[in-house]
């Protein structure tokens, strides 16, 4: 689960994470309102969406005036945010985030991130503040500092020697400030389950000291029932409906932009269920993930979640029955289908414990639109042959 | 011959009279598994299924001369569990719970390495030394024995790859499966050794998936250390960057653990890389030809 940027920066403010004062917005006139009690003569508007990129997309603005900042709120709020996260069709902003103005005078990135091949927490910074920290990892990988950090043991002063020393700090102010700041934003970490904090840029100011100037934070969704705190933040206008709708059904689920609906138990094989239609020349238009049990409603479900994207022109259920057995499993797809009205081609492949009897009782249902596979090659194939109108 | 269990592993179950425990040591006992008892904190004195419940893994072990415990415990207890069996001197734990905090499993696991104690998953479907010992929750039947050696981060790929092993007339040594969460316990490094020395198994099977490194780990291993032929796939090379499909490890984040990246790899190290899961039963029967 992610939060927006202010939300990140309430987290960070509990801990002491020097973050420059701001107020959040709904209407450009709370947006004013913000800026009178801010105070100062600058203030940076800021478009409260899920997605990095926010101020080459025209979502962060500065205002030299209480009129300028009605009208960058004005202008803000309600656009359609397009950055190179939020994909084409772009993101709707709903709240803008006023804060104060900082002397800036130079740019950091600081970031923590579980590394999995260390398997513990990596605090990540590099000089380059600004900039993707990818770009940075490719292009110039020596600029980053990277600083293992046990759990065990704790934020230690020989992390924050590696740290301060790695980026080329070397003021005794500066190095302490930075230090003291990389402790607290681990506290966060761990305290919280997060799964990523990403503070880019951190900013050096005028007297040295360090400020969270953006902050991106997202958890580790299976520790979120010990953190209510955090739950509360959740912003599900900023997820995708049909997930949504799929995990309170206990079904995985990810839209992607090709023709053949998937319906798969297991995410690996739900994914080899997508690649094996990619190299069969078709293209997926989900993954889908239902799960261990595939009863009647989860696939009802399922079939209903798919049909809502209006390009699927053929359904592939492929499910390998281990403990529950492919006859029930069948029954419940003939039944899925009575509660659902599916208009297109649906390929059902059945495969393991009781497979035999399936595929007959598959048959003998003698239902036009359902056609059963032998395997998954056949299935993949018997699919892509459907969305092609070639079946 | 096979790795890690057999017919003669004594196994505990954590979380015994739970409904998911219950139901599933009745099905690794039906299969032949040697479970000798089990762990519910509270119902220590008790019979469950035939067999001895005691309150904590110390007495269980002291009880039972039990190497192996099957774990599975709610998520938000998994890791206490883990580390109990650490201590108590269990050898190997397999985790099939689902939905462990990523913060928990890392310090179940360190602390199951400092005390020496081997783990599988958590999120796994188990380990299966096929015809002899089931520690899972895979459907047995389907795992015949022969000569192939499997290890898979996703439940249902292993069931589909030892399906296809064995519609080619082979069959499966042992099969385990590692689980696709962030930090898992044995991963490919650990086990292709194991594989490689087992005189049985002549081919090995590996199944990864988008996510993490294991995989480019497991290709410079087999480079330098293996010489049975391996078949790999790598699930998600149509996965879109960024969004988690399904296991909580099963992302790419920026450009690092793209399936191809890891494709590449293991076709470098001589591995035989199949681009659709169809194909593995096929690639096996030819590379063991």
């Amino acid at each position: 689960m992610n939060i927006h940027e202010y939300q990140a920066k309430q987290i960070f403010a509990e801990y002491g994470v020097p973050t420059p004062r701001g107020i959040v917005a709904n209407t450009p006139d709370e947006a004013v309102k913000a800026a009178e009690e801010l105070g100062g003569n600058l203030w940076v508007v800021k478009a409260q969406i899920h997605a990095g990129g926010r101020g080459l997309g025209g979502g962060v603005k500065i205002a030299k005036s209480i009129d300028e900042v009605r009208e960058l709120a004005s202008q803000i709020i309600g656009m359609t945010l397009v950055t190179h996260q939020t994909g084409p069709e772009g993101k709707l902003v709903q709240k803008v985030y006023i804060e104060e103005g900082v002397d800036i005078k130079d740019e950091f990135y600081l970031g923590v991130v579980l590394d999995r091949a260390k398997e513990m927490p990596v605090i990540m910074a590099s000089t380059e503040g600004g900039m993707e920290i990818e770009k940075v990892a490719e292009e110039t990988p020596e600029k980053i500092v990277k600083v293992a950090v046990d759990p065990a043991i704790g934020f230690q002063g020989f992390h924050g020697r590696e740290l301060v020393f790695g980026l080329g700090i070397e003021d005794k102010t500066e190095q302490k400030n930075l230090i003291d700041f990389a402790k607290k934003l681990f506290s966060v970490y761990m305290d919280k389950d997060a799964e990523l904090i990403e503070i880019n840029p951190l900013v050096k100011t005028g007297n040295g000291e360090f400020i969270a100037l953006d902050a991106k934070m997202g958890f580790d969704d299976s520790a979120l029932y010990r953190h209510p705190e955090i739950e509360q933040m959740r912003d599900i206008s900023e997820e995708d409906p049909d997930e949504r709708e799929a995990s309170q059904y206990g079904l995985s689920y990810v839209a992607l932009d090709g023709e053949i609906g998937c319906m798969v138990n297991g995410a690996g094989l739900a994914m080899g269920t997508m690649d094996t239609i990619n190299y069969m020349g078709g293209t997926p238009a989900n993954f889908l993930d239902v799960g261990g049990k595939a009863t009647a409603e989860t696939v009802a479900k399922g079939f209903e979640i798919i049909l809502k994207n209006p390009n699927v022109k053929s359904i592939f259920v492929n499910i390998f029955g281990g403990i529950v057995r492919c006859d029930r499993i069948a029954n419940g797809i003939l039944e899925a289908t009575k509660m659902v009205d599916v208009k297109v081609p649906v390929i059902v492949r059945l495969d393991g414990t009781n497979a035999e009897e399936a595929a007959e009782i598959l048959k003998n249902a003698n239902i036009e639109n359902v056609i059963p596979a032998s395997d998954l090659a056949d299935g993949a194939r018997k699919a892509v042959a459907a969305a092609k109108g070639e079946l | 011959m096979s790795i890690l269990v057999n017919k003669d592993t004594k196994v505990i179950v954590q979380g015994f009279t739970g409904s998911e425990g219950t139901f599933h040591a009745e099905q690794c006992m039906a299969y032949g598994t040697d479970i000798v008892g089990g762990v519910t904190p509270g119902k220590g004195g008790q019979e469950h299924l035939g067999k001895p419940v005691f309150n904590t893994v110390k007495e269980a072990v002291e009880a039972t001369g039990a190497t192996v415990s099957m774990v599975f415990v709610p998520p938000a207890f998994v890791a206490d569990a883990v580390m109990e069996a650490a201590e108590a001197g269990i050898e190997l734990a397999v985790i099939i719970t689902e939905g462990a905090p990523v913060k928990d499993m890392q310090m179940a696991k360190a602390h199951a390495v400092k005390n020496g104690m081997m783990t599988i998953g958590p999120n796994c479907p188990g380990i299966i030394t096929a015809e002899e010992c089931k520690i899972g929750i895979m459907p047995g039947n389907i795992f015949k024995k022969g000569n192939v050696g499997l290890i898979s981060k996703s439940g249902t790929l292993t069931y589909e790859a030892s399906n296809q092993v064995v519609k080619e007339g082979l069959g499966i040594t042992t099969a385990v499966g590692i689980g696709g969460d962030p930090i898992i316990g044995l991963s490919y490094k650990q086990l292709l050794p194991m594989f490689e020395a087992d005189p049985e198994t002549e081919a090995i099977v590996m199944i990864g998936e988008i996510g993490g490194d294991l995989e480019i780990q497991a290709a410079k291993f087999i480079k330098e250390n293996i010489k049975k032929p391996v078949v790999a796939f790598i699930a998600g090379q149509t996965a879109p960057k960024g969004k988690r499909m399904g296991h909580a490890g099963a992302i790419v984040s920026g450009s690092a653990g793209t399936a191809k990246e890891k494709m590449d790899a293991l076709e470098a190290a001589g591995v035989k890389v199949v681009v659709s899961p169809a194909d593995i039963g096929k690639a096996v029967k030819e590379v063991l030809s």
